[in-house]
């Protein structure tokens, strides 16, 4: 029974770029989500949750058809990488970044709006730009749900199927995940194959999780214990 | 002072009236999405929880009384058939005409015959198997799945090579030699493992001597269907589909096909198998005898099987 690492070591680089991606991306819209005033935010917030409740073979095939080579998005971006988002790593990443978006903006926004508003006033009272409040006070004491986010955006990634799925093409090194692998063991009847991947998989995810949650307890806050 | 961080109370008689400290926080919490400051918290609360719950009301009552019609709909009979995904378009005809001649249910579902095989020997739901080659019919058989009397061959299967419209690849002339030509990035089969027509494709590769060549621009679709699916939307500029695909209404016209000589792959003879576990195996039986008929031979060779 020989293991793909491979298909391992492939998803774990998506998962992490996913994550760091999220990071980043998802403070602003998190950030907007938990302080705007603006009447209609609750679309927005409808947007960002939409691809929790859709499946994501919803986003394969906007991502095959919708971002395909006859569409504009589609061209646009083969004139800027010189290939179809489909079967690319790059594809992979950017579907899983639209996937687990909610699963990062959510605890995000939630642990910013939790944050009590009498010190973001107290720190605009002494002087504080918005932007360095967030970064001086706000993401601070919002470390909880920083990490919490993270780490289901990492873990939902490495499961990350559908997706792979519609949009990957199966290629060892590139798009063959270790979900793609498990599937196409349990197709070719490689049954311990796809029980020995399968449980490295739960395994090392268990690993990971208990690690994060482990720091992420209140007794070790890196901010001040609420 | 930022105006979202405050909740305002406004009296009945309009005045309004900033308070901080301790007060404010419960009052914070209960004006959550109206931080304007232009509503007054006790009257906007309670009237959106009103509404809140008339609207989870209603929304239990529709999910409900939907459920309760989805039940009503499955208690009819119905015959369960799957079948490989080259059969997309040929059994669904088949099927209807069926279904209108005798007043019998026909239900199909559509995958790689390798997956459709493996579902089966864990125990799936179906009354019939219509594969796209005679070894995994056989399997089950072995294996005790499927009646081995029932096994018959209804169908041959044709591959071709297949381009969109918009190619400039001339691959009615050039054959299988347009998968040299720099312009093609991704050629899309179906998954070898599983499916016979992803096998056959990487045989007519290798007959033609270009497997090692072009087999780093594979991508691997997880049925033939699928496969057409990747090149007819243009993310890879060539594929080896089965010819079903290429005349069925949605692809036939939006693209240019080249048929691989027969003698370039393992023949595609495909089977068809009435399942050990079915409970319907009389309604199984004469379905399976419908497509030996004039009416439904005539489908399969307007779809380009080749019937013996």
């Amino acid at each position: 029974m020989t293991l793909d690492w491979q298909a391992f070591w492939l998803t774990l680089q998506l998962a992490v770029a996913v994550s760091a991606v999220l990071l980043v991306l998802g403070l602003p819209i998190a950030y907007w989500i938990a302080f705007s005033g603006w009447r209609w935010k609750f679309l927005v917030e409808a947007v960002v949750a939409l691809p929790i409740v859709l499946p994501p073979t919803v986003l394969g095939f906007y991502v095959l058809l919708a971002l395909g080579p006859r569409s504009p998005l589609g061209r646009w971006w083969i004139s800027l990488t010189g290939h179809t988002l489909a079967f690319t790593f790059s594809g992979l990443v950017i579907g899983s970044i639209l996937y687990s978006l909610p699963f990062a903006v959510q605890p995000f926004a939630a642990s910013f709006a939790g944050v009590n508003r009498k010190l973001i006033a107290a720190s605009a009272t002494l002087g504080a730009s918005p932007l360095r409040t967030f970064f001086c006070v706000t993401v601070p004491l919002s470390v909880h749900g920083l990490i919490t986010g993270m780490a289901l955006s990492f873990a939902h990634t490495m499961g990350e199927f559908g997706v792979v799925l519609m949009v990957g093409g199966n290629i060892p090194g590139v798009t063959r995940t270790v979900s793609i692998d498990i599937y196409d063991r349990v197709q070719a009847s490689d049954y311990a194959g796809a029980n020995g991947t399968s449980l490295l998989l739960l395994a090392f995810c268990f690993v990971v999780l208990a690690i994060v949650y482990g720091l992420n307890r209140k007794a070790w806050a890196i901010g001040p214990a609420k | 002072m930022q105006k979202q961080t405050w909740g305002y109370v406004v009296d009945r008689f309009g005045k309004s009236d900033l308070r901080g400290g301790a007060t404010t926080e419960p009052l914070w919490f209960c004006t959550i999405g109206f931080h304007d400051g232009k509503c007054g918290m006790k009257s906007w609360g309670r009237r959106k929880m009103r509404i809140f719950s008339r609207a989870l009301v209603t929304a239990c009552l529709l999910c409900s009384s939907t459920l309760g019609w989805a039940q009503s709909r499955k208690s009819a009979p119905e015959l369960i058939v799957a079948a490989a995904a080259d059969l997309s378009t040929a059994l669904r005809e088949i099927a209807h005409d069926y279904e209108k001649k005798t007043g019998a249910s026909v239900k199909l579902a559509f995958g790689a015959s390798g997956s459709l095989t493996q579902q089966i020997q864990n125990g799936a739901p179906f009354d019939l198997f219509f594969s796209a080659d005679m070894d995994y019919p056989r399997q089950l058989i072995a294996a005790g799945y499927a009646d081995g009397a029932s096994l018959y061959q209804y169908a041959v299967g044709k591959l071709v090579l297949w381009v969109p419209a918009d190619s400039a690849l001339d691959v009615e002339h050039k054959g299988m030699n347009v998968l040299l030509d720099p312009s093609v990035k991704k050629i899309a089969i179906a998954n070898p493992q599983h499916a016979p027509y992803g096998r056959a494709a990487v045989a007519a590769m290798k007959h033609a001597g270009l497997f090692d060549r072009v087999s780093d621009r594979l991508v691997l679709g997880e049925n033939v269907s699928q496969a057409a699916q990747f090149v007819e939307s243009g993310n890879a500029q060539a594929g080896f589909v089965a010819l079903a695909h290429a005349l069925a209404p949605e692809m036939r016209g939006k693209g240019k096909y080249w048929e691989i000589p027969a003698e370039a792959y393992p023949s595609l003879a495909q089977g068809v198998v009435v399942l050990s576990h079915s409970q319907r195996k009389k309604e199984a039986a004469a379905f399976a005898e419908y497509i030996r008929t004039k009416e439904a031979v005539d489908v399969l060779r307007k779809y380009g099987f080749a019937v013996p």
